[in-house]
């Protein structure tokens, strides 16, 4: 059986001051190459601060940009070409603000008919039935159908964008922030019903999110992605509770935990690197306490080191 | 359709203007019927006839054509000059502008340029060079008005398919499989319309105006046909003589440029949503206070203490009780945390304090706020202002919406400096820094220069801290300030404000909706549902022992780290609306320890030692609780 997903050297770089005439004038390395796998039925938890790379990473895994090195295998079948028609059919993207992503002029038919139309080229009879089986999945009554957005509460309009991923078909879903601009008791609504498609249609998630425990709770393997790397990947129920990077054992010490007593988990008040201006090694090393010499000149790459965990870092944690 | 029409028509300036341009546009359309003297045939005898003499009402002109006929079947000319000039400037206008901001890059930059450089001329020159190109000719001054209007719409348009282009629902389009082409066509377009509308209401008179001039200078329509422009063209040698033959065409001119644009500005201001949710209408300066009842006693508990607080939103005929009867109070150095979701009122709560709920539509219907035992509800805006950031000061969820963009930080930390005490520049910087150190900027005296895009969300917040620090307030209240930050900044500021409060015996009245941080950092904690309290106490004993369903279910809904890959408890349905609150217990309806007893009355909020819970059927009893 071939995985689901798999990434080999994806990476991207965005070129800045670009010019009618004149070439770009810098760089950002958004996303650093990155290779990794997603087994068939699994949810990949992909965890990590604004701008460490992981909407650039989603976006180029649907198609929506161009990767500038590197390639994409899904379900065995190289997509090499950014064309998101392409990609449609083989993965979808469920996207954080669940108005903003429902076009205010369509109705809701409208907008479910899309994907059926112009990816599957159904007719009409065809359409309908397939968007009451979805309607019937999300819970959301038909009547809804003939509505406009704007008349929906954010979780309601989450469950249509879910429908809307799941119209085309596609067994792999990318699930940016799906849940962090709801209100929490709805969250739990939508991540259980999340759970409950990924067994009715067998598919694969790509979830990601800031929130750990939210991560946590849902995902079986947890990548941690710090400026554009992934720095630690391995099992979902080991990667907060003994961590191996210095970052993520940040990260698990920084979550407000009810019964954990408050106190900041870092002494200096340091900031994220400029990302024009990289630092030549590990881009951690600034504000890690086991940062040596070779830290700071060579970048440490991601490493299978006790079986389960991968880790990129010269000193990883709970070796000894 | 039927909003706008009724927005349009409460515009009494823009209705009249609809009503005049309708009837124009009425005799426009009957002209060709009715019986009119033939407007070219010249009659040289009849030349100069004043108005209202016999077989001419609005007399003849220089040939003696008859005026009247002439000037309906001028205007019928001009106005479908205009009109077409319009529609072709939009169109053309439109579609470059949205390819240019659709497909960015090499491509708008190319287009707009060139658009640009289309602008760089005067435009009666550009016309008149495009007419002197083409030859003069009515066709040919409608190309000339529209190629100059073209701009004018390209970069409006552009402007806004930009916004719309990088929209997610544009993204999810592509995935869904359109191509570019439709794209454009189902999920721009229906967006950009109503701007190519107002765009096109507002400039249809100048059009017309446009056309007339061209056609006066002899370039537009040709003699003997009749337009607007070319009859005031024919009229000027006879202006002094005879002015009633350039009086006429004037006239109507006027008329029609003013309907238009009387329209086109009601028009605008119907479509436009800004101005519809009211965004000209300033809000008062201290939030409306209108109490009927009698205002409770001071009890004297706390620095600060909210007595049966009620703020309303009065909003066309429906009141939203936002909060309900809310008491609380917190004293020096005391932490307080108020939880909830978005709607719960908890927000409200804390910005009735200080009267910065806007009004209208807010009202404070009740209760009061005491601050050291002074009532501040309905308190003179003067007293509000002085002790605002000087008593109490708040820290907001959006530090960059918070802090003004144009102005250096260290400038604005001085400016709130000044609001309550004379400081000169010096002292100024010296105190900015002081602050910025204390909320433990790295680099402050370097950090004050900058500008709030410089820096990143965790040390804008820390600006907002500082500025909330700068005049010594008692008490802070802090609206999910953390909740827009990363989780590793979280935790520092969450320690700074820890640090605070018992380095200076500062008051916090923290708002969040995540249970970890009230944990962390909160002594007592009220969970608010609906507008109103639910449950109160001390943060450990609620922790440990919860009693209303709502706290337990809303505790047990958040995942926690490290309780690894689970199910979550789900709390089925959504909160009440609160314009329209149930009977009893507002969360009844999700409740699955629900009785008949909790959908009538009023339920009270009982107290035992220092617990309370607003609930008939407590999950632990309450007595059991507070021990």
């Amino acid at each position: 059986m071939t995985a689901a997903l798999k990434l080999t050297d994806l990476s991207k770089t965005f070129y800045l001051g670009g010019t009618l005439f004149g070439g770009p004038t810098g760089s950002v390395k958004a996303v650093h190459p990155i290779t990794l796998t997603v087994e068939h039925g699994d949810t990949l938890g992909i965890v990590g601060e604004s701008g460490c790379g992981k909407s650039t990473l989603a976006r180029m895994l649907v198609g929506l940009l161009n990767p500038t090195t590197g390639q994409i295998e899904i379900e065995g079948a190289a997509l090499d070409n950014a064309d998101p028609a392409d990609f449609g059919k083989r993965i979808q993207y469920v996207f954080q603000d669940p108005i903003s992503s429902l076009n205010p002029r369509k109705t809701i038919r409208q907008i479910m008919e899309a994907p059926l139309k112009r990816l599957h080229g159904m007719d009409k009879p065809e359409r309908n039935k397939r968007i009451a089986e979805i309607f019937a999945s999300v819970n959301l009554r038909e009547e809804f159908l003939d509505r406009y957005p704007h008349e929906f509460s954010g979780g309601q309009a989450q469950r249509i964008g879910i429908a809307r991923a799941l119209a085309a078909n596609a067994r792999i879903l990318i699930l940016d922030e799906p849940v962090s601009a709801l209100d929490v008791s709805i969250q739990a609504q939508v991540l259980n019903l999340l759970a409950d498609l990924k067994s009715e249609f067998d598919l694969t998630y790509l979830f990601i999110s800031h929130d750990l425990a939210v991560v946590e709770a849902v995902s079986d393997r947890i990548a941690v992605l710090y400026f554009g790397s992934v720095v630690e990947i391995g099992p979902a129920k080991d990667i907060f509770r003994a961590p191996r990077h210095p970052y993520t054992k940040l990260l698990a010490d920084s979550a407000p935990v009810v019964g954990r007593a408050l106190k900041a988990p870092e002494a200096k008040d340091t900031e994220l690197p400029d990302p024009l201006n990289p630092p030549p090694g590990c881009s951690f090393a600034a504000r890690c306490a086991y940062a040596s010499e070779r830290c700071r000149t060579e970048v440490p790459s991601l490493s299978e080191s006790n079986g389960k965990t991968s880790v990129a870092c010269f000193h990883p944690l709970g070796n000894d | 359709m039927k909003v706008f029409l009724k927005l349009l028509a409460r515009n009494r300036l823009a209705l009249a203007g609809g009503i005049v341009l309708m009837l124009v546009v009425f005799l426009v359309l009957i002209t060709p019927i009715l019986p009119l003297a033939d407007p070219d045939v010249t009659n040289t005898a009849n030349r100069f006839k004043l108005p209202f003499s016999e077989g001419a009402i609005l007399g003849t002109d220089h040939l003696g054509r008859d005026l009247l006929s002439r000037l309906l079947w001028g205007t019928q000319l001009s106005l479908a000059v205009g009109f077409a000039a319009a529609i072709v400037a939009a169109t053309l206008g439109a579609t470059i502008g949205i390819i240019a901001g659709y497909y960015g890059g090499r491509t708008d930059n190319v287009i707009m340029r060139g658009v640009d450089m289309l602008m760089a001329f005067p435009y009666i020159l550009l016309a008149l060079a495009i007419v002197a190109a083409l030859g003069p000719g009515l066709f040919n001054a409608l190309v000339a008005v529209a190629a100059v209007n073209v701009p004018f719409f390209a970069r409006n348009i552009r402007g806004i398919t930009v916004g719309i282009a990088h929209k997610e629902f544009v993204d999810a389009a592509r995935l869904a499989g359109l191509s570019d082409t439709r794209i454009i066509l189902t999920e721009i377009l229906p967006n950009v319309i109503p701007v190519i509308v107002i765009a096109m209401s507002t400039t249809i008179g100048w059009m017309i105006l446009e056309t007339a001039g061209l056609s006066f200078l002899g370039l537009g329509s040709q003699p003997p046909q009749a337009d607007l422009g070319s009859m005031l063209g024919e009229a000027r040698s006879a202006l002094i003589t005879n002015p009633h033959t350039s009086i006429v065409p004037g006239v109507m001119i006027l008329i029609i440029v003013m309907s238009i644009n009387l329209l086109g500005d009601g028009v605008r201001d119907a479509l436009d949503p800004r101005l519809k949710s009211g965004a000209l209408s300033r809000p008062m300066a201290a939030t409306m206070v209108k109490r009927d009842g009698p205002v409770p006693a001071a009890t004297g508990d706390g620095l600060l203490e909210l007595q049966n607080l009620q703020t309303q939103f009065h909003v066309k005929d429906r009141v939203y009780r936002a909060v309900g009867g809310v008491s609380l109070h917190v004293k020096r150095g005391e932490c307080l945390g108020i939880i909830g979701e978005s709607g719960s009122g908890k927000s409200v709560t804390a910005l009735s304090v200080m009267g910065l709920v806007a009004s209208p539509p807010g009202v404070i219907s009740g209760g009061a706020v005491r601050y050291d035992g002074e009532d501040l509800i309905g308190a003179p805006y003067r007293r509000l202002r002085d002790m605002r950031g000087k008593n109490v000061a708040y820290i907001f969820q959006d530090p960059l919406a918070t802090l003004h963009p144009l102005y250096r930080v260290g400038e604005q930390l001085i400016e709130a400096i000044r609001a309550h005490r004379p400081i000169g520049k010096e002292e100024g910087q010296k105190k900015a820094i002081e602050l910025l150190e204390a909320v433990r900027m790295p680099n402050a005296a370097k950090r004050i220069s900058d500008y709030p895009h410089e820096m990143s969300g965790g040390m804008r917040q820390r600006v907002g801290i500082a500025m909330a620090l700068a005049n010594d307030p008692d008490i802070i209240i802090a609206d999910e300030p953390t909740t827009a930050l990363d989780v590793t900044v979280q935790a520092q500021i969450l320690a700074m404000l820890d640090d605070l409060r018992r380095s200076r015996g500062l008051a916090i009245v923290f708002i969040t909706h995540d249970f970890g941080v009230v944990a962390q950092l909160c002594d007592r904690v009220a969970v608010m549902y609906a507008g109103r309290i639910v449950e109160e106490g001390p943060t450990a004993s609620i922790l440990d022992k919860p009693t209303h369903p709502y706290t337990t279910r809303l505790m047990a809904c958040v995942p926690q780290l490290g309780e690894g890959k689970r199910r979550l408890e789900a709390i089925p349905g959504l909160p009440p609306v609160v314009d329209k609150l149930p009977d009893g217990c507002a969360f009844a309806d999700r409740c699955e320890r629900v009785q008949a007893d909790c959908r009538t009355g009023e339920i009270a909020l009982e107290r035992k030692g220092d617990r309370a819970v607003r609930c008939l059927h407590p999950v632990t009893p309450l007595q059991e609780a507070a021990e």
